[in-house]
């Protein structure tokens, strides 16, 4: 025994699941979705992509060396804001607007704040809505996916959201594509977002993280539930104005926002009862803002504002302390 | 049928495989044994033995002081070799008897057994206090004490503790296989000191031979063997009695409050070894084990036997040695040194090799929420540490920072491996020192 | 058009109306000399003076509870202006300043483990007596640096905390949280100190450190009124601190050192790195 041993406080185990883990295990979830992005929008899709990854890791170490910082990219979570970020843009997005979009979701979505962990907004959702509010033109460019075509030859669509806004507004009434063809939506063949088109590789993306206890239940299911319970009821007081909840299921960014953005950690809560909360609160939100907004989608507004009151929820959810008041809850007899 | 338990914890791998299937070994003597004279919760034992005598095996060397305190004998029969600080458990040089044997291993002759339907509850206790039985779970607290509650609290359940739920431990498996008998006879003793009818055995069901072994032993009397799921802290007083009753402790309170007392099984194996043959608490069981150990095993071992002896018993070191802890891996010592002696809490001793130990830097908190879920005291332990590295005591009191367990969940989970239940017990002191003086 | 200016100027007004009511009507009496104490302190809010920050020092003074000198930040110009606004005369306090007198870095001092975890030295105390042999020498985990409101206080790569003179306003914050006593409050005119904390015996010393006072009995030979050894620990004589200087290049174990030109923390600011909180 030459060398000195080494001392800590107990416990002296770890489960070896690290802040790096868990962001290559959120990358690995989202490659399905990414990989049917680039099948689907062809290669604009990989450039957009591309160019968020690189630019949110690039603008991150930049960051870092500006702040006199250790480099902290090697966690993974730049580039994970950038695979997000990506998946939030349509794949017509000009090369300086990704980079831009990279530039705010790390600098003002995040190192502003003191780096990982201390922002209170999502950052790829903070770059969404600013880039959405700034270039409404080609932030709402859409194109209609073009299975295997290389992008080559893309056609400009309205997303399902826009259009049902569209027609609600003009005639009062839900057009025929709110109504029937959803498995349509289910496989993604609908314009919008690179990461929005299919709701079936996000829940499959969902489920790996849950099943790896990356993600709790609680907030993807208090998410859906609200908006499948607000949406009903509307649909049910008037179907023929108002979509049926499917159709906000599969429809606009949803699905990515349940399972990939709202159950972001560092801007959700950390209480159980807090989690259940702030799902329902993005679901309401997002409801509310689809059936009677000035935007055909509200995902994003929705989960950045339940991000704003996620400290208020943290203080008022605390669970009761063991031993806080007398239980007897019967036991072994 | 879903096995009673807790809200919160962890799975860590047990690691136990290595030394459950194998017997107890009787560790021999080493050429001088280290003898502190604080091995319990309270103040130390004072030497009333000089350097030169020669002692027998039991004969008291250390008396109690105080009430919460218990006397310390000699764990085998030898000669006084030094009355001087010695590297303790804690870190610290604290005053110790150091014996050399003389090789005969003799009883002290005064020490008989006695039948403990003879003697009353009092007079059961004043012999636990006389032969120095604590807590063997780790805690060492005095046993005594805790079998004397005020009368103002009525106890109407005694719960044995053999959930053994921290990792790589296995002495406690060993002990239920072994003594199965001395333990339930040790059982109906605190019984009647108590004088509880109810009595509850929790043993977690990763030991299906021993729930089998005192299931069987326990079946013509009044004690109610319970298997219980795998999950740390399952062994924790409190979580258990949370598990086995369905009551809580009052926050603040200790478990007599809620009327229930909990002993661990390597306690009433001692307590009956105590009170039939009069035999103090001389020796105990250590599993010692870990990575760094060439044959792990369970060791009978006199108290006062330098850990370097232990590891000479078991093959030595496979590799250089990274971490050396008494205890289990979540709420263990780590020690600087071999020299340190094994003492009554040493439940385990676990050698780690250094590429075993993490040197991960600890990251910012991602507000996970990981270390808030798998808290059994329901704490949110990140904004506790928070709390801890910013100075701000009174939030840490408001975020319930007392009532933390230290069992170690929240660190073991923690994916920014924060040191977080250091940062808890560092802002726990500050919060007591606030407590008296305001 | 008109209707929207006269709306927000009637807003305008009404509520200017009631904060200049309210400002009246709820306002506290403050004696004007503890505006005048309080405008006149640095505003550091450090509690070197004992009370909870300045308010308080201002308050305590403008009632006599305590003397205008007891501002370590603000020095002789801030005793004086007090003292000129309580029309009294102060004897202003030797300006004092904080001395790390420990130089055992990671390569000379002798660590007796590995330390892993939270980065506080009370921390790291409480786990066998902290990670360096020495049982006094500096654990350089920077407790002090967070105490620090002046930021004078730095960790120097091999892991000691260093302290600037220049910035160090004698508030004596960090003393309150150093677990080992391994800073000291010495008269800022001093500039030559013992930089060795250990009062262990010279040759238990120099088992775990290559720079520690070994009480060799040396400077006390060199300049006897200048040292006073104590416990097997050298430290200069504040009284006669003017000869130790001469003791210095004959100090076997280096650990006599000049201050003067702040050179102990000079070189270190520049690569320092910052612990993690």
């Amino acid at each position: 025994m030459d060398k000195a041993l080494y001392l800590s406080s107990s416990p002296h185990i770890h489960s070896g699941l690290t802040t790096a883990g868990i962001m290559r295990l959120v990358i690995y979830a989202l490659l399905p979705a990414v990989a049917v992005a680039i099948v689907f929008f062809g290669l604009p899709a990989l450039k957009v992509m591309l160019i968020c990854t690189l630019g949110c890791v690039a603008c991150e170490a930049l960051c870092c060396k500006l702040m006199k910082q250790p480099l902290s990219i090697r966690d993974s979570s730049a580039a994970l804001t950038g695979i997000l970020l990506a998946l939030n843009l349509p794949a017509s997005s000009p090369w300086w607007m990704a980079l831009l979009g990279s530039a705010i979701a790390i600098v003002i979505g995040k190192m502003i704040f003191g780096g990982l962990g201390y922002n209170p907004f999502n950052p790829a959702l903070v770059a969404r809505v600013v880039l959405l509010i700034s270039f409404p033109v080609q932030m709402t460019s859409w194109t209609a996916p073009t299975p295997l075509s290389m992008g080559f030859d893309a056609v400009s669509s309205a997303t399902p959201l826009g259009e049902m806004k569209s027609a609600v507004m003009l005639t009062g009434q839900l057009p025929e594509m709110a109504t029937s063809g959803f498995d349509r939506y289910f496989y993604g063949l609908m314009a919008g977002s690179l990461g929005e088109v299919s709701a079936l590789v996000l829940l499959l993306g969902g489920l790996f993280l849950l099943w790896k206890k990356i993600i709790t239940w609680h907030i993807p299911v208090s998410f859906i539930g609200s908006v499948v319970v607000i949406a009903g009821v509307f649909w049910l007081t008037d179907p023929t104005r108002y979509p049926s909840p499917l159709f906000h299921l599969l429809t606009g960014g949803l699905m990515l926002g349940v399972f990939f953005m709202a159950t972001d950690m560092v801007t959700s809560p950390i209480t159980a009862k807090g989690m259940l909360i702030f799902g329902c609160g993005c679901g309401l939100l997002t409801v509310l803002i689809r059936l009677f907004g000035g935007y055909p989608e509200g995902v994003s507004f929705a989960i950045l504002l339940m991000n704003a009151a996620t400290p208020l929820i943290d203080r008022y959810t605390r669970a009761e302390i063991y031993g806080g008041h007398h239980h007897d809850r019967g036991g072994v007899q | 049928m879903r096995l009673p338990t807790f809200p919160g914890g962890i799975h860590p791998p047990d690691n136990k495989a290595t030394t459950a299937a194998k017997a107890i070994v009787a560790c021999p003597l080493p050429e001088e044994l280290i003898v502190p004279m604080l091995q319990h919760i309270g103040a130390p034992a004072e030497c009333c033995v000089t350097v030169g005598q020669h002692v027998a095996k039991g004969e008291l060397i250390g008396t109690a002081v105080g009430p919460v305190s218990v006397p310390i004998h000699a764990p085998t029969s030898g000669e006084v070799s030094a009355i001087e600080p010695r590297l303790h458990p804690v870190g610290r040089y604290l005053p110790a008897v150091v014996i050399r044997p003389d090789g005969s291993d003799r009883w002290h002759d005064d020490l008989q057994g006695s039948d403990p339907n003879c003697l009353n509850p009092d007079e059961l206790r004043q012999l636990l206090q006389q032969a120095g039985i604590v807590g063997l779970g780790g805690a060492t607290f005095p046993t005594h004490i805790k079998l004397s509650p005020p009368p103002d609290r009525s106890i109407d359940t005694l719960i044995i503790n053999g959930a053994e739920c921290e990792p790589y431990l296995t002495g406690d498996h060993r002990l239920m296989l072994e003594e199965g008998p001395n333990i339930v006879d040790g059982i109906l003793i605190l019984r009647r000191i108590l004088g509880v009818k109810r009595v509850i055995f929790g043993i977690e069901n990763n030991k299906p031979d021993a729930i089998a072994a005192m299931s069987k032993l326990c079946a013509a009397s009044p004690i109610k063997v319970q298997p219980l799921p795998v999950k740390y802290p399952q062994g924790a007083e409190k979580q258990l009695i949370e598990a086995l009753t369905g009551r809580q402790v009052p926050s603040g309170k200790l478990p007599m409050d809620c009327g229930a007392i909990v002993q661990n099984v390597g306690t009433a194996a001692a307590v009956s070894a105590a009170i039939r043959q009069g035999r103090p608490l001389v020796e105990r069981i250590t599993t010692v084990t870990g990575p760094g150990i060439r044959t792990p095993q369970n060791l009978r071992v006199a108290i006062g036997t330098p850990l370097s002896h232990l590891i000479e018993q078991c093959g030595g070191l496979s590799d250089e040695p990274g971490k050396i802890i008494l205890g289990g891996p979540m709420m263990g010592n780590a020690q600087m040194s071999l020299a340190v002696p094994v003492i009554r809490g040493t439940s385990g001793l676990l050698v780690l090799r250094r590429q075993d130990v993490s040197l991960a830097k600890p990251g910012p908190c991602i507000r996970c929420g990981r270390c808030v879920s798998v808290c059994p005291i329901h704490l949110q332990p990140t904004v506790i540490a928070l709390c801890a590295r910013l100075g701000l005591v009174e939030m840490a009191d408001t975020y319930n920072a007392l009532d933390c367990i230290e069992c170690g969940c929240c660190t073991y989970n923690c994916p920014a491996t924060l040191p977080l239940v250091q940062s808890i017990r560092e802002i726990k002191g500050s919060v007591m020192e606030h407590k008296r003086k305001h | 058009m008109l209707t929207a200016v006269a709306c927000l100027g009637g807003i305008g007004l009404v509520a200017a109306t009631a904060l200049g009511i309210a400002a009246k009507k709820f306002a506290v009496e403050v004696d004007p000399k503890e505006a005048a104490i309080l405008a006149a302190l640095p505003g550091a809010n450090c509690g070197a003076c004992g009370e909870p920050g300045c308010s308080g020092y201002a308050r305590a003074v403008a009632e006599g509870r305590l003397a205008p000198n007891l501002c370590p930040p603000g020095g002789q110009q801030t005793a004086e202006a007090l003292a000129a606004i309580l029309g009294v005369k102060v004897r202003v306090k030797d300006p004092a300043v904080a001395v790390v007198i420990c130089q055992g870095g990671d390569e000379l001092a002798q660590q007796k483990y590995h330390y892993l975890g939270m980065a506080d030295c009370n921390a790291a105390q409480k786990l066998a007596g902290g990670p360096k042999s020495c049982p006094a020498g500096c654990l350089g985990l920077g407790s002090c640096v967070r105490a620090c409101l002046f930021a004078a206080i730095t960790i120097t790569p091999d892991h000691r905390a260093v302290i600037d003179r220049a910035k160090c306003t004698g508030c004596e914050q960090c003393l309150k949280v150093c677990p080992r006593q391994v800073i000291i409050m010495a008269p800022k005119a001093v500039t030559t100190h013992v930089l060795c904390n250990s009062h262990d015996k010279g040759a238990e010393v120099r088992k775990y450190c290559q720079i520690g006072c070994i009480a060799c009995n040396i400077c006390k030979k060199i300049s006897s009124e200048a040292y006073l050894i104590e416990n097997f620990l050298a430290r200069v004589n504040y009284a006669q601190a003017g000869q130790a200087v001469a003791a210095i290049a004959k100090c076997p174990m280096k650990c006599i050192r000049d201050l003067a030109d702040n050179n102990e923390s000079a070189g270190a600011v520049a690569e320092a790195e910052t612990p993690a909180a």
